[in-house]
């Protein structure tokens, strides 16, 4: 993540990740998890699911947060995000 | 950059429990809202349930839906539901309701079923205090036969049956419900989803009539004749509104140059039908 | 009115009363529960009584905002478990027409009445006839089967309003009764037994794993156990044509298998649903064909002929649908003339006919409504066809 300033406490900080999953056959292609994700996680993809539609595919896993926006904004219950389990050692 | 232990087992839609898996994909197009808020009405009923306030039981959460792409939510949903007659969900609610007064009552339905065809009963429902709680998925139009004008649909908007634009002026819902009664109104778009889970689940708490109104793109019928693509209508629900808690329910039309206002608009405490009811009829 | 209740919701002991208060004490002994009225003359009567008594049994009346919404009510309250009814009569009844087809594709018990007035449109509100009989068959959308019941005196009604309830707890569909508003306003002698000594019938619901569970799967008799909402059988109830499940299915197989559920279980029984009352139709050489106050009509013409020395007999129908078309088939090869009477231009008179199939003429003695029909036009079409 980038600062525009480093917090103090930026060492302490836990930030939560995300694992970002997504159930192909079931999007219809719509693009909101894609546009609305405010960590630019995913993108269209090129492959066709079982209905012709392209579903997302997870192009930056690092920077999900777990935020579930994705997960809340689709229609389809076709994505949803899970938290990483991080390992403790932090820069 | 901390390194990620990846589960590598994948695991179910948190919602799966609460659907119909069976029947999905469910039927609404591609951008259309309805399944969105409809997700957010499952996240809603699964919070209510986890929180075990108000003895709120799964078993006893039932929904119904009229007529219309929004009706169809009824058959999704993995709780007791009803996909009733075209504009009839809140007479059909009204009497399982009072018939059984554990259950938790959702009429979930659109702007057509819900306004037009079926506004006499909204109003009156309102004005009963019967304690159920009504979500509307405000579309602009009717959807499932092809984009008519609605009870909703903006002045001058195209519809297939205003092709030169509508010339009738839509109902304001919030403002509509407020008059009728209701004990708790909001309003918010689909793309708030977060802040309308929050809201659902306040509005089954709520002891009374709760109504809620979202507004979703329609963007194969509405959309496409108004020149705005789904992705568009959604920017400008970020856009063009404006969060205001408590606002005045006369100040509600939907406007876009002006902005729309989203919030909880009513939240008050009023006795229901059946309070009202034993307190007249059950003396023993 | 004697007050000698041995139970609350039964108001046994000798009374003199109206057509529609019998059968506000028929549904209460039937053990209504729910009620969603509209007011409607000549049948408020029903909903006024029912709104006193209903509540002091621990049912539920509401008026609610015009007759869509009564009945759509009555079919939420019975989906929660719940014995429900309500009551009209001619617009009031067309304008439910769309939800009775909702409660038979639903397959959802419930009792409707219809005390008939003159019409088309507002007509003759407050004077009665019996003009909505095809209406009771075909109004709603779609082909079906459906119960229909005519009672002919205040006794009968609150009797009849019990055997409503138990047909349609039995085969989980809207059962009609159609009186109409001289038989609605009408008092006379009801007696009205003890609640041990009414029988009626629940529905039976499910009680197996709750996963295995189909909503529409037909019991030997053709129809399927009903659960209540908050069961937790997690049901789906859909007005769209559906499989034994409940999910909708739109195909041309799944329509005709539905079809098939829905009118099998009626005609598959109909034994056990048709009910008719013979008069002197072992010597009849001409049979009088009629139902609710018509009836009334039809004995004093019988009496009259038979001092004439015309040998006239006497078939009322209690169930006007399913029609009894065997019994009438069997008449029409052995009398020499059938004659329907009917406060109506002749809508059961056609379904003589039919039956009667050229063996035997039929004839009508109609009226278009307002008042009852005078038993010496019967006797004179006797003596005319004879």
């Amino acid at each position: 993540m980038e600062f525009w300033r480093i917090p103090f406490d930026a060492n302490e900080i836990d930030i939560t990740l995300g694992e970002v999953y997504i159930l192909d056959d079931r999007c219809k292609g719509c693009g909101y998890c894609i546009e609305f994700c405010p960590r630019q996680v995913l993108q269209i993809s090129d492959k066709f699911n079982k209905k012709g539609y392209h579903p997302p595919v997870v192009v930056n896993p690092e920077s999900c947060v777990n935020c579930h926006y994705c997960e809340v904004i689709c229609a389809e219950f076709a994505i949803y995000s899970v938290e990483a389990v991080s390992c403790p050692n932090k820069n | 950059m901390a390194s990620v232990n990846r589960p590598n087992k994948q695991q179910n839609h948190p919602l799966d429990d609460l659907i119909r898996k069976d029947r999905i994909p469910h039927i609404w197009c591609p951008g259309c809202g309805i399944g969105t808020i409809f997700a957010s009405c499952l996240t809603a009923i699964k919070e209510c349930v986890a929180t075990g306030k108000n003895g709120f039981d799964l078993d006893k959460f039932v929904m119904v839906s009229g007529i219309g792409c929004s009706g169809r939510a009824a058959g999704y949903v993995k709780l007791d539901s009803f996909h009733t007659t075209h504009g009839r969900a809140i007479p059909f609610a009204t009497g399982l309701k009072l018939a059984n007064r554990d259950l938790n009552v959702i009429v979930f339905s659109g702007d057509g079923d819900l306004f037009a065809i079926g506004g006499n009963h909204f109003i009156h429902a309102a004005r009963r205090n019967i304690n159920i709680t009504v979500i509307c998925v405000n579309n602009l139009n009717y959807g499932m036969t092809g984009g008519q004008v609605a009870a909703t649909t903006p002045y001058n908007a195209k519809t297939t049956t205003t092709p030169a634009g509508n010339a009738e002026n839509p109902f304001s819902l919030p403002l509509l419900a407020y008059a009728s009664g209701a004990t708790y109104v909001a309003r918010w778009t689909m793309l708030h989803t977060r802040d309308l889970t929050v809201s659902i689940n306040e509005a089954l708490s709520k002891k009374g009539f709760s109504f809620i109104e979202v507004l979703s793109p329609c963007p194969v019928n509405y959309g496409r004749r108004n020149k705005e693509k789904p992705l568009e209508t959604l920017k400008l629900y970020q856009e063009k509104s404006i969060i205001k808690n408590g606002a005045d329910p006369s100040e509600l039309d939907i406007d876009m140059e002006k902005g729309i206002i989203l919030g909880k608009f009513v939240d008050i405490d009023k006795p229901t039908h059946s309070e009202k009811y034993d307190k007249l009829y059950r003396i023993e | 009115m004697t007050e000698n209740t041995t139970e609350s919701r039964v108001l046994t002991g000798e009374h003199f009363m109206t057509g529609d208060i019998a059968c506000a004490e028929g549904a209460l002994a039937a053990g209504c529960r729910f009620f969603g009225g509209y007011p409607i003359t000549p049948a408020t009567e029903i909903a006024e009584q029912i709104s006193l008594r209903l509540p002091r049994v621990g049912g539920t009346f509401i008026q609610m905002e015009d007759e869509i919404a009564a009945l759509t009510s009555v079919l939420g309250a019975s989906w929660a478990g719940l014995k429900s009814m309500t009551a009209t009569s001619g617009p009031g009844f067309s304008l439910m027409m769309e939800a009775i087809g909702l409660g038979l594709c639903t397959e959802t018990p419930c009792v409707i009445v219809n005390v008939q007035r003159a019409g088309p449109s507002t007509g003759l509100p407050t004077q009665g006839a019996q003009a909505d009989m095809m209406q009771a068959r075909w109004g709603s959308h779609g082909d079906y089967e459906i119960i229909v019941l005519a009672p002919s005196s205040p006794q009968e009604i609150f009797y009849q309003t019990i055997t409503a309830f138990n047909l349609s707890e039995t085969f989980r569909l809207p059962v009609i009764i159609m009186t109409d508003e001289i038989v609605g306003h009408m008092s006379e002698k009801v007696i009205i037994p003890e609640a041990g000594k009414i029988e009626t019938v629940n529905r039976l619901r499910p009680k197996g794993r709750k996963d295995r569970f189909k909503l529409f799967e037909p019991d030997p008799n053709g129809v399927a156990l009903m659960p209540a909402a908050g069961d937790g059988y997690k049901i789906h109830v859909t007005g769209l044509t559906h499989d034994e499940k409940g999910y909708p299915v739109m195909t041309v197989e799944a329509q005709a298998e539905m079809m098939a559920r829905l009118t099998g279980k009626i005609r598959n029984n109909i034994d056990r649903i048709i009910q008719t009352e013979e008069l002197f139709l072992d010597d009849a050489e001409i049979v009088f064909i009629s139902y609710g106050v018509s009836s009334r009509t039809c004995l004093e013409a019988m009496a009259m002929a038979r001092s004439k020395g015309i040998r006239a007999g006497f078939l009322r129908l209690i169930t006007i649908w399913p029609f009894p078309d065997d019994q009438i088939r069997a008449l029409a090869k052995r009398v020499k003339a059938l004659i329907t009477v009917e406060i109506n231009l002749g809508q059961i008179h056609r379904e003589v006919k039919r039956c009667a199939e050229g063996k035997a003429p039929a004839y009508l003695v109609g009226h278009p409504g307002g008042t009852v029909i005078p038993p010496e036009r019967v006797l004179a079409m006797a003596e005319e066809v004879l």
